[in-house]
């Protein structure tokens, strides 16, 4: 086992532009997505044909057929064929996770390059037999006579004709994301006026970023779709302002506006040791430097469902010797504008940092100037595994585009998880055996 | 006792008629509860800037427990953080159909009149999402205690405040002032818990001044009394058997006291609640030597005195005779100075000892037809705050509940046109129970309660009648 770790450099990114659920991918599968990010990256970085060390992705709605999907996608793509490849799973946090896992495995020296990435469909959802229905099929399939069969035959009924559509709504509480997170922003204080200014915030940077260029080389063009079907450069407060709440009862401030639609999209990440990325000609846009994941209790002790990258990065944070200011740039997945709100309201608030994180001192406040500075995922769209390639990709990006500094990387995920990372321009070995 | 009105305008088409055509709707009052937390509901807690009682209101919260609600920015955020409470966070613009059970408000920092407007600004979001028996508590310094003019004007206005919340919140809702002094902050908590509690159900619109005090005792907050010896005049019947009741509840073994035609009564009542009688005519020379005598022997002081006996006896002046004055006068008044005399001068009230008389709305405001009563019950005001200082020297303290309309067989028996006049003519439309007086009553005598020494608290659910 090598007890030294080694900086794992980011150096390209690529994914295809994200469709409304319904919209322009209504017919793309995950593989058929995937496979597209990962030869677009393929193409950008001169992979073709190439043996990487692995490729680690994952979808949160998956056929079962797909049991393999990741592996399928390199078998369908021009990296070469010989390329492992492995599905993980970590709700709207698996882009990262994966990205994460890559990472540590070449910091460790098992592997010098690696893509990782995500990908997901609403469009294409994955529904599923009804359960009586599955039974009765598993015991004629299990039949050896006629007899058997016929018996199994006899329990079909027409209800179970009915089938298992997937839900967006946590099992145990039986309530969607969005009233959870209606109850964080009810819990925080979070006025409407505060999320339709980051909802536009949002539209505003992303256009912005596709205007000067900036997606030009993260983004391959997919079916028609150049630019995110989601995205409203014309976005405003003011027509945000118009729209019903959806979320939280008749008093709610959540919209369709400030929280993310379903959409569809996959991204891929190159990451690559120093010694791969000089002995393939690439220069490294930036590095991961470190990650932490983190989960509430929001069963028990009724902690916001969303809130656990509040505390991940505090820990994050702690290990590293920095403070929540110590950073140029802050990429906080917007699944709801209130999510984001809520976070930063729960690092200024001396009650949370105290009782629930046990500082001495408020984390504090953020120079909003640097929060999601390209659009975030109430522009973009949040196809939930892709959304981690996405941002860690753009956020390499931006840093080297500034020449320098250190980003933050935060991404809440359902079962009431949070997964973060710090992503540094310099190069820094990660954190690992040192500890 | 029964109040028909309250049941009529509580029920279903009762409640539409009166709401229609304007009449008074009382609401059913949060009472005591054994076993129940002190307060059932949250608690919003605000506070002027540069205030001094916020940390003080937050240790109080931690220790009963309550669910408190703050906002996110400013002092108190920061106060309610170092002390432990996991508060939520209120923000006014985003208020969805957030309610409260009680509001508190430290306006210790208002230091000039034009500061006032933080009421306003705290006040006037929340006021209307007070819940049913809800409570709003101001604190400030008391004007005497200020050190500016303008500090003590600002101070003072607080008071005009406080009486028209009162009269503003509905259903139930009660509004205080504490003036805490500087250096008790620390004595606190017998009143706040006793305010933010269903155990104030009648009391509101009053101003409570809080002093500095050295005693602290750790105490049970479950039986607050455990332990005390007290004694209750005219114990056999009405406010008194309930006074003597609720000071049972709270762990005091009660010397019942009652004149002798009543012994009956009163022997029933304390074999009930496990107390013990002594059958004396107060009036008597020698009644404070065999009061004394009785609790030297018998416990070896006392801790806790009620002056609960008294009697009216109306007439216009002109009309009255010697009589109807004299009696009077001496079961209301002297008969205590002599007892409170004769326990002090033989050192029987122990150390925490508490002193508690029953004033009246009548001694406050005055009354046709009570000369000789509502001289008898200001004198009771008169002796709280003269001995005061007397008391406070010796560990100790003297204060008075000035009852309201309270629901007794006395009120029962009164014309229909003054009791029903009695009963609505306050901010909660109904009478008071003698349990209310007995609440009171207890607070008073906590040992908690050091830094309350001679205020004079009305529970007459904020009468329309007195200051």
């Amino acid at each position: 086992m090598n007890a030294k770790t080694r900086p794992v450099a980011i150096l390209a990114g690529n994914r295809i532009p994200f469709a409304r659920s319904n919209g322009a991918y209504a017919k793309a599968s995950n593989q058929d997505m995937f496979t597209a990010a990962l030869d677009g990256l393929v193409e950008r970085a001169g992979l073709s044909g190439q043996r990487l060390g692995e490729v680690a992705a994952g979808a949160v709605l998956k056929h079962s057929r797909d049991f393999n999907l990741t592996r399928e996608c390199v078998l369908g793509s021009k990296l070469s064929h010989e390329t492992p490849a492995y599905d993980i799973g970590q709700a709207c946090g698996t882009g990262l996770e994966a990205a994460i896992l890559a990472a540590n495995k070449i910091a460790l020296g098992q592997q010098d390059s690696a893509i990782a990435g995500g990908v997901d469909t609403t469009s294409d959802a994955p529904i599923a037999l009804n359960d009586d229905l599955r039974e009765i099929l598993l015991e004629l399939n299990n039949a050896r006579c006629t007899t058997d069969r016929l018996k199994a035959v006899a329990k079909l009924r027409p209800g179970q004709i009915v089938p298992e559509i997937p839900r967006n709504a946590e099992p145990r509480t039986g309530l969607s994301m969005g009233e959870h997170t209606a109850t964080m922003a009810k819990e925080w204080g979070v006025t409407r006026l505060e999320q339709d200014e980051l909802a536009a915030a949002s539209h505003r940077n992303l256009a912005a970023a596709y205007d000067r260029g900036f997606m030009d080389d993260l983004l391959t063009a997919y079916l028609g779709l150049e630019r995110d079907q989601n995205l409203r450069a014309d976005s405003t407060v003011e027509k945000l302002a118009k729209l019903r709440p959806v979320f939280g009862g008749e008093d709610g401030t959540m919209t369709a506006g400030n929280s993310t639609p379903l959409s569809d999209g996959a991204s891929a990440v190159l990451l690559a040791s120093d010694e791969w990325t000089k002995a393939h000609g690439h220069t490294p846009l930036a590095y991961f430097t470190d990650a932490e994941t983190a989960a509430v209790d929001y069963v028990g002790k009724k902690e916001g469902l969303l809130m656990a990258p509040a505390y991940a990065v505090p820990r994050m944070l702690a290990r590293n010797k920095l403070t929540l200011q110590d950073f140029d740039l802050y990429e906080i997945h917007e699944a709801f504008a209130a999510q984001v709100l809520c976070t930063l309201k729960a690092w200024e608030d001396p009650v949370f940092c105290k009782q629930r994180l046990g500082l001495d001192k408020p984390l504090g406040v953020i120079d909003r100037a640097k929060l999601n500075v390209n659009g975030g995922s109430l522009a973009a769209a949040h196809p939930f595994a892709a959304t981690g390639g996405r941002i860690v990709a753009g956020l390499a990006k931006a840093l080297d585009e500034r020449g320098g500094g250190r980003g933050l990387i935060s991404i809440c995920a359902a079962g009431g998880q949070g997964v973060v990372a710090i992503v540094e321009r310099n190069a820094t070995t990660p954190r690992g055996s040192k500890r | 006792m029964s109040d028909l009105y309250s049941q009529v305008v509580n029920s279903r088409i009762g409640g539409l008629v009166a709401s229609n055509v304007g009449l008074p709707q009382p609401v059913e009052l949060d009472r005591f509860v054994e076993g129940a937390p002190v307060i059932r509901g949250e608690v919003l807690l605000g506070a002027a800037p540069g205030g001094r009682l916020s940390a003080p209101l937050a240790g109080v919260l931690v220790s009963i427990g309550a669910a408190v609600r703050t906002e996110l920015e400013g002092d108190v955020r920061a106060a309610v953080g170092e002390t432990g409470i996991d508060a939520s966070v209120w923000n006014p613009d985003a208020a969805g159909d957030q309610h409260f059970k009680a509001l508190v408000f430290d306006a210790s920092g208002i230091g000039d009149s034009t500061q006032l407007r933080q009421l306003w600004e705290f006040f006037g979001p929340t006021i209307r999402r007070v819940e049913t028996s809800g409570r709003v508590v101001v604190l400030g310094t008391a004007p005497e205690d200020c050190p500016t003019p303008r500090a003590a004007t600002a101070q003072r206005a607080l008071e005009g405040f406080v009486r028209s919340v009162g009269k503003e919140v509905r259903r139930g809702a009660c509004a205080q002032l504490v003036y805490v002094a500087p250096g008790a902050e620390e004595q606190l908590e017998s009143t706040l818990r006793f305010l933010l509690s269903p155990r104030s159900a009648y009391v509101s619109g009053q101003v409570v001044r809080i002093g500095p005090s050295e005693r602290r005792p750790e105490i049970d907050w479950e039986r607050p009394l455990g332990g005390k010896v007290a004694l209750v005049t005219g114990a056999s019947r009405g406010i008194g058997a309930e006074v003597a009741r609720v000071l049972a509840r709270d762990g005091a073994h009660v010397v019942g006291l009652d004149i002798r035609p009543l012994e009956p009564d009163l022997d029933r009542l304390m074999g009930e609640i496990g107390g013990s009688s002594i059958a004396v005519d107060i009036t008597t020379v020698e009644a404070p030597k065999l009061i004394a005598d009785h609790h030297a022997a018998e416990h070896g002081g006392v801790d806790i005195v009620v002056h609960n006996a008294g009697v009216t006896k109306d007439k216009t002046l002109g009309r009255m005779d010697e009589e109807r004055w004299q009696v009077l006068m001496e079961i209301n008044l002297s008969s205590e100075e002599r007892i409170n005399d004769e326990l002090v001068e033989r050192n029987l009230l122990r150390a925490d000892g508490r002193v508690i008389c029953v004033s009246s709305i009548s001694g406050i405001a005055g009354n046709a037809g009570q000369t000789n009563y509502a001289t008898s019950k200001a004198g009771v005001i008169g002796m709280v705050q003269s001995m005061a200082p007397v008391f406070a020297e010796r560990q100790a303290t003297i204060n008075a509940v000035a009852p309201g309309f309270i629901e007794t067989a006395m009120t029962a028996a009164m014309p229909i046109a003054t009791r029903e006049a009695g009963r609505r003519m306050n901010s909660l439309n109904q009478g008071g129970l003698p349990l209310d007086v007995g609440e009171a009553i207890a607070w008073f005598a906590s040992p908690r309660s050091a830094g309350v020494n001679g205020n004079v608290v009305r529970v007459c659910g904020q009468s329309l009648i007195g200051a």
